[in-house]
């Protein structure tokens, strides 16, 4: 099956301001992709060229096999989208507004309708006016979910729900991964990402620095360990070691992957009273996207 | 006292926030003043000529219930025959806007809560609005009446008339800080406050009007009040009477004080009404969307415009009479109308002044794109199988349709309030209906103007659109009596429009006009096609500018465009 979202080379500038600069995005058909990167990485405007509102000045962007800016209308009956800073018409009532969303996007099916408002603990009746922010992303949500999209774009879906929302928003992803529906998550929270998606990109400055599954990401990555030693151990100078400290007995460092062979061996020779290995988290691996600036050795990739 | 800590501080801020349109408005109110009285003082100069229009206007219903009871024949009665009542119908506006601008706007947009949650007193955000808006009834009294004075006219009459005006100003600070507390919206309170208004201008009208038994029904109305102190009056200004609106206004802020005190942060005390469970079936498309979200503003322009031109309307018997009076404001209103009847040209002007509101609706039905667009209401709409011509169609639709209801509303109202009174009522509403109905090309050409804005020059869009409309009000009610050139005339439609009734009827420039709006709009669908959507632009141009924003602030231009 084609993909969902293919984009090559993608660039778009405001003046002078270069918001994407040759973005590679590849979204499978029926993947779950993470879409991750600070704020002003380009993830926002990479959704409005994805949904027709913004034209790229070069590059190539495929969505669901049209052109997003040309066949704008025809490829949007087919995606339903959650923007990441919910705007709704103050005058108009959730169920209200979920029920124009649905109709101006085609149908939706009133059981999921009725389903999802129960499940995200919404009062339909109230006005727009009168929700919290988590209340309006909700009804973006549940008038996103009770459509039936091929391709869910959700730019930072979860900002404005409490973690009892975020769980029931979790395991909504996970149904719509099992109806075969593909999604694209744009975030920056990590463990959202780490926990519901497929494969990951990560934008900076306009530009896809890293993409993959997780497994292949952290394959590329160091592995964080700590160890309680018998006696010391110079990993000092070693090559591949970083972000060394010693304190007493207990050493912690994170350790490129050709390098583990050679360290884990000093290691044992000083003897080991205690040892925790893990892959890093996709937060040590996004910190050392951003944080390369100020540590210009650079990351190895 | 705790609960005021901060409200210094808030007040600086008020009047920051404020500082363009604050003064703006007090002194244009203070200038409308002065130039009624310099004008009345210029068309009637003598005893005898004032005695004449005394006579007509003073025993004329109609006028009686638009502007009041006359008081004497001195060019200050007259002036306050002619302005006291609307002078401080418009300070009662700017204070109302004022008030609910700086309490229930911002408590409704949660910026109340993150200044009450420094050290600021509970009463302190009410307090520094009501110093802000009370600024603009002191100024005005001050200005009013040391301007009154340097015209010529008594110093007593001045003060009374400046004070009146003012007074009434506090009243309706102290209606609007109370309605701040009863709605929980902004625009909830703004409608509260300006219907109490509404209600004060039809009590005193019918108490004007109408039998003697009914005359106490002014004297119970704020407007009234103004018309009480007498001032300029031939038996002496009452001064008494300015105790009422003082004691009115004290009472009132005193109420909302105490209602302040007592309900909770963004509580209403009127009950929100719930709203539906889900979409009727009408709410099905961007057309019924864009119609649904402006059908409240519409209903209200209706309103006032059936209410306004019923009046002018029901006035035009006692125009000719009146302007037999003055040989200068009958040359005025034949210059504007175009006509050779003073009766014609009266209503020609009426159904002008009708164009001229019918084009400014729908330009801020058209620029309803622009502010959703920046306000990611759009997005929503276009992230969905609505196309942008669809979704813009949608919104011109309100325009070409609303501009047309307006201008129905305006021909109907004017032709029952003229044909009732003379009996003649099947033959002024279809004169008078085709006479309105003919300036809906030209309002459409600026409508259509802003659409072409909307699509090729975004960022300008807001104000270049205005301008247009304030330079055509300029053109069409100034230009004639200044006599300027032909060529700066033509550039308003209206200038081109048939002076109906009256004038002849000619198609060949209504359809010109359309073709000229149905070019300017494609225009703007075609720009509208090619550029990009949303609230971005260069990062010179981030800003819609300080009109933009004070439009959207009080004319509430985005009362569904914004989250709050």
């Amino acid at each position: 099956m084609a993909n969902a979202i293919e984009i090559r080379a993608l660039r778009k500038s405001f003046g002078r301001t270069v918001a994407l600069d040759g973005l590679d995005l590849e979204v499978r058909a029926g993947e779950v992709h993470a879409f991750l990167g600070p704020n002003g990485a380009g993830k926002t405007t990479t959704i409005r060229v994805l949904l027709g509102l913004l034209r790229a000045d070069a590059g190539q962007a495929v969505l669901l096999g049209g052109d997003p800016w040309r066949d704008a209308v025809q490829l949007h009956r087919r995606l339903a989208y959650v923007p990441g800073d919910v705007t709704l018409w103050p005058g108009l009532s959730g169920g209200e507004i979920i029920d124009l969303l649905g109709r101006l996007r085609g149908g939706l099916d009133p059981k999921r309708r009725q389903a999802l408002t129960d499940r995200f603990a919404l009062d339909p009746a109230k006005k727009a006016r009168a929700y919290s922010k988590g209340n309006r992303q909700k009804v973006a949500l549940i008038a996103a979910l009770a459509s039936d999209a091929d391709l869910l774009l959700l730019d930072e879906p979860t900002a404005g729900l409490d973690p009892l929302m975020e769980a029931t928003f979790r395991d909504c992803v996970q149904e719509e991964r099992h109806a075969g529906r593909s999604i694209l998550l744009s975030s920056h929270i990590l463990a959202e990402a780490e926990a519901l998606s497929d494969r990951v990109t990560i934008i900076r400055e306009g530009k896809a620095v890293e993409t993959g599954t997780l497994a292949e990401m952290r394959h590329l990555t160091r592995t964080s360990i700590e160890a309680e030693l018998a006696g010391p151990a110079d990993l000092r100078g070693l090559p591949g070691v970083h972000e060394l400290t010693v304190a007493g007995t207990v050493v912690r460092c994170q350790v490129d992957q050709a390098a583990l062979d050679a360290v884990l061996g000093r290691l044992h020779r000083a003897g080991v009273r205690s040892l925790t290995c893990r892959p890093p988290t996709l937060e040590e691996l996004f910190l050392r996207h951003y944080s390369s600036e100020r540590t210009t050795t650079g990351a190895p990739r | 006292m705790t609960g005021l800590a901060g409200t210094g501080q808030l007040t600086k801020l008020a009047f920051r926030r404020d500082a363009g349109i604050l003064p703006v408005c007090t002194f244009g109110i203070v200038v409308v003043v002065a130039v009624v009285a310099r004008d009345l003082k210029v068309l009637y100069p003598t005893e005898a000529r004032r005695l004449a229009l005394v006579q007509t206007a003073g025993g004329n219903a109609a006028l009686r219930f638009l502007y009041g009871r006359l008081e004497g024949t001195s060019t200050g009665a007259l002036t306050t025959w002619r302005f006291g009542v609307w002078a401080a119908c418009m300070v009662a506006v700017l204070a109302i806007f004022v008030v609910i601008r700086h309490t229930r706007a911002d408590e409704e947009a949660g910026r109340l809560e993150l200044v009450g949650s420094a050290a600021v007193g509970r009463q302190a955000p009410l307090t520094a609005a009501l110093l802000t808006a009370a600024t603009a009834p002191v100024v005005i009294v001050l200005l009013a009446c040391l301007w009154l004075v340097k015209l010529g006219l008594p110093a007593a009459g001045s003060a009374a008339l400046a004070l009146a005006i003012g007074a009434c100003g506090l009243v309706f600070t102290g209606v609007a800080a109370v309605a701040a507390q009863l709605a929980a919206t902004a625009r909830g309170a703004r409608g509260l406050a300006i219907a109490v208004l509404g209600a004060a201008f039809v009590l005193r009208g019918v108490g004007d009007t109408g039998p003697a038994g009914l005359s106490w029904l002014s004297g119970a109305s704020p407007l009234g009040w103004v018309e009480l102190v007498r001032a300029f009056g031939s038996a002496g200004e009452y001064w008494w009477a300015l105790a009422f609106p003082l004691a009115a206004g004290g009472a009132l802020v005193g109420a909302a004080f105490a209602l302040a005190a007592w309900r909770d942060h963004s509580a209403g005390l009127l009950p929100d009404r719930p709203g539906r469970l889900a979409a009727s079936g009408f709410l099905r498309g961007p057309f019924s969307l864009a119609w649904r979200l402006q059908a409240g503003v519409l209903a209200g322009w209706l309103a006032g415009y059936a209410a306004i031109f019923a009046s002018l309307g029901a006035a035009t018997k006692g125009v000719g009479e009146i302007f037999n009076t003055s040989a200068v404001l009958k040359r005025y209103f034949l210059q504007i109308g175009h006509q050779h009847t003073i009766i014609d040209a009266y209503l020609s002007a009426v159904m002008l002044l009708a164009g001229l509101g019918a084009a400014a609706f729908a330009t801020s039905a058209v620029l309803r794109l622009r502010t959703d667009e920046t306000g990611n209401l759009a997005e929503p709409v276009l992230a969905t199988a609505t196309g942008r011509i669809r979704w813009a169609l949608s919104h011109m639709s309100v325009a070409v349709g609303g501009a047309g209801l307006l201008l129905a509303a305006a021909g109907l109202s004017a032709g029952l309030g003229y044909g009732i009174l003379t009996g003649s009522v099947s033959i002024q509403v279809p004169q008078l209906l085709g006479a309105a109905l003919a300036r809906w090309p030209a309002a459409l050409v600026l409508a259509a103007l802003a659409v072409a804005l909307f699509g090729l020059l975004p960022w300008e869009a807001t104000a270049v659109a205005w301008g247009a409309v304030a330079l055509v009000a300029f053109i069409a009610l100034l230009g004639p009596s200044l006599q300027w050139p032909a060529a700066l005339m033509d550039l308003s439609p209206f200038t081109q429009t048939p002076k109906l009734p009256g004038g002849p009827v000619a198609a060949v420039p209504l359809v010109w006009l359309c073709g000229i709006a149905v070019a300017l709009a494609a225009a703007g669908l075609l720009g509208l096609r090619r550029r990009d959507l949303g609230d971005l632009g260069p990062s010179y141009r981030s800003y819609h500018g300080r009109i933009h924003d004070y439009l959207v602030d009080y004319l509430q231009l985005d009362q569904d465009g914004s989250r709050h």
